[in-house]
């Protein structure tokens, strides 16, 4: 498989590359939208949903598109124009630059970096700069005050996220993501490989910092406070109409499904399946055929952490902008710093 | 070029494609979008009340001492993480050393709260 890839020319490469992380961005960001935001909202809340378009509504989607389409594109008068017109931009290339570092399969990944989690926290945060410059750029007090609070809050829920992972890299002893995949799957508990080693099970007070992290940083509903549509009219999105607005809100989808390939990556195993099933070893005897079956078993994972993210989202109160932020502070940020520190000390001792 | 260096330009691609993607649905809605602009909706909103003033206006940044302690604890997840793939080797050596990092760290995570600067006021 390797070998296939390295015969074709490097720009065929990286088209190919490209093509599969649209996919990657575009597919995952679709069906959330649908069989959640749609459909499982709508059952929570005793409704049908969307049921005309498209055999129970699957191709509501496609109708929405051509209906943001040909909304006509408003921007305040005094708005800084160019920025006003590439922040949406800005927020859908961070969620590119995410997905460039989730592998699918043994030799299905775009990019292999050593530092491959360091890297996806680090571009995770560029969707702060979109989001401060939405909101500033717009010449409008709320989306000022809007793009302030957001970035209040994503800078505060970004450490308990970055010190979460800590705890993983440290079992792992790697920030690769591939080879953390490879770790939990030919792991053991206690000499028992027959689950491998989900760090969810040895990690599992780093897995429920992380989730909360992820709902704040995606600010769905208990940490909406930056959106808060019908109260605060969007925050920084108030002046955003037409097509943009629904870049923003492709992004904000995307991202949803990308932060749960990686915390699939980190704590459910990834793409791999336990190694003592087919009795691989290391990740150079998986067999081929894991690279098809790689992103299926990913994208059920995926499906299933999005389920919890939309479940929360759809059953809880928003937090108040005082409670979200002591909630980071006082207890996240504390207690990750605790769950680095016995981690390390139990890594140590055995 | 190195395998090093070619997947970081995979990344620019990535970030290239975002733009070029969104570039081009915003291309095919200038298509299709029709283009009448006025006083009234070049307005800033503000929930129907014709706003007043500059929309630039004066605000409280509540959290330039969260701005401040986020600098603080990312620069000292910058060093956990190097130091979290090495653990193994170091032994309970780079364990100590960590902990009293960690508990200096959060001695100034701790003064602050007593300070009182962790309220959103």
């Amino acid at each position: 498989m390797l070998g296939l890839i390295a015969s074709i020319p490097y720009w065929a490469q990286s088209l190919l590359r490209v093509l599969g992380g649209i996919v990657a961005v575009l597919l995952p960001a679709g069906t959330i939208v649908y069989v959640f935001l749609f459909k499982m909202m709508s059952f929570m809340q005793s409704r049908l949903g969307p049921m005309e378009a498209g055999p129970f509504g699957s191709l509501q989607l496609f109708a929405e598109v051509g209906k943001w389409l040909q909304k006509e594109d408003l921007y305040p008068e005094r708005a800084d124009r160019f920025i006003f017109k590439i922040a949406p931009l800005i927020v859908l290339s961070s969620t590119f630059l995410l997905v460039a570092v989730v592998p699918f399969g043994p030799d299905a990944w775009f990019t292999d970096f050593e530092a491959g989690v360091f890297y996806a926290l680090a571009v995770s945060s560029v969707s702060v700069l979109g989001i401060l410059i939405a909101g500033w750029s717009s010449a409008n007090k709320y989306s000022l005050l809007g793009g302030l609070r957001a970035a209040g809050q994503l800078i505060a829920y970004e450490l308990p996220m970055v010190l979460a992972v800590i705890g993983v890299v440290i079992q792992a002893g790697t920030m690769n993501l591939q080879q953390i995949v490879v770790a939990q799957n030919a792991g053991s508990i206690f000499g028992w490989d027959g689950l491998g080693n989900p760090y969810i099970l040895t990690q599992f007070v780093g897995f429920i910092i992380f989730m909360i992290a992820v709902q704040a940083e995606l600010t769905q509903t208990p940490f909406d406070m930056p959106i808060a549509e019908s109260e605060l009219v969007s925050g920084y999105m108030t002046e955003y109409s037409g097509f943009r607005f629904l870049i923003f809100f492709i992004g904000e989808f995307a991202t949803a499904g990308v932060f749960a390939l990686i915390a699939s990556i980190l704590f459910l195993g990834g793409w791999g399946v336990p190694f003592a099933w087919f009795g691989w070893t290391s990740i150079d005897s998986v067999d081929n055929w894991m690279n098809v079956v790689g992103p299926l078993i990913m994208f059920t994972k995926m499906m299933l952490l999005v389920f919890v993210i939309m479940w929360v989202r759809f059953s809880y109160p928003r937090f108040r902008e005082d409670q979200l932020q002591r909630f980071a502070w006082k207890v996240l940020i504390p207690l990750s710093l605790v769950n680095i520190m016995a981690t390390s000390v139990l890594k140590v001792a055995f | 070029m190195s395998p090093f260096l070619r997947s970081y330009l995979t990344v620019v691609w990535f970030g290239l494609a975002a733009f070029l993607l969104g570039g081009l649905l915003l291309w095919v809605a200038s298509l299709l979008r029709p283009v009448k602009p006025n006083r009234e909706k070049g307005m800033p909103y503000e929930s129907g009340v014709d706003p007043v003033g500059e929309g630039w206006s004066q605000s409280q940044i509540r959290y330039y001492v969260f701005a401040l302690l986020f600098v603080v604890f990312d620069v000292e997840a910058v060093f956990l993480f190097p130091w979290a793939t090495q653990l193994e080797r170091y032994g309970s050596f780079g364990l100590v050393e960590m902990g009293v990092f960690v508990a200096v760290l959060l001695l100034g995570l701790v003064y602050a709260w007593r300070k009182g600067v962790l309220r959103w006021v």
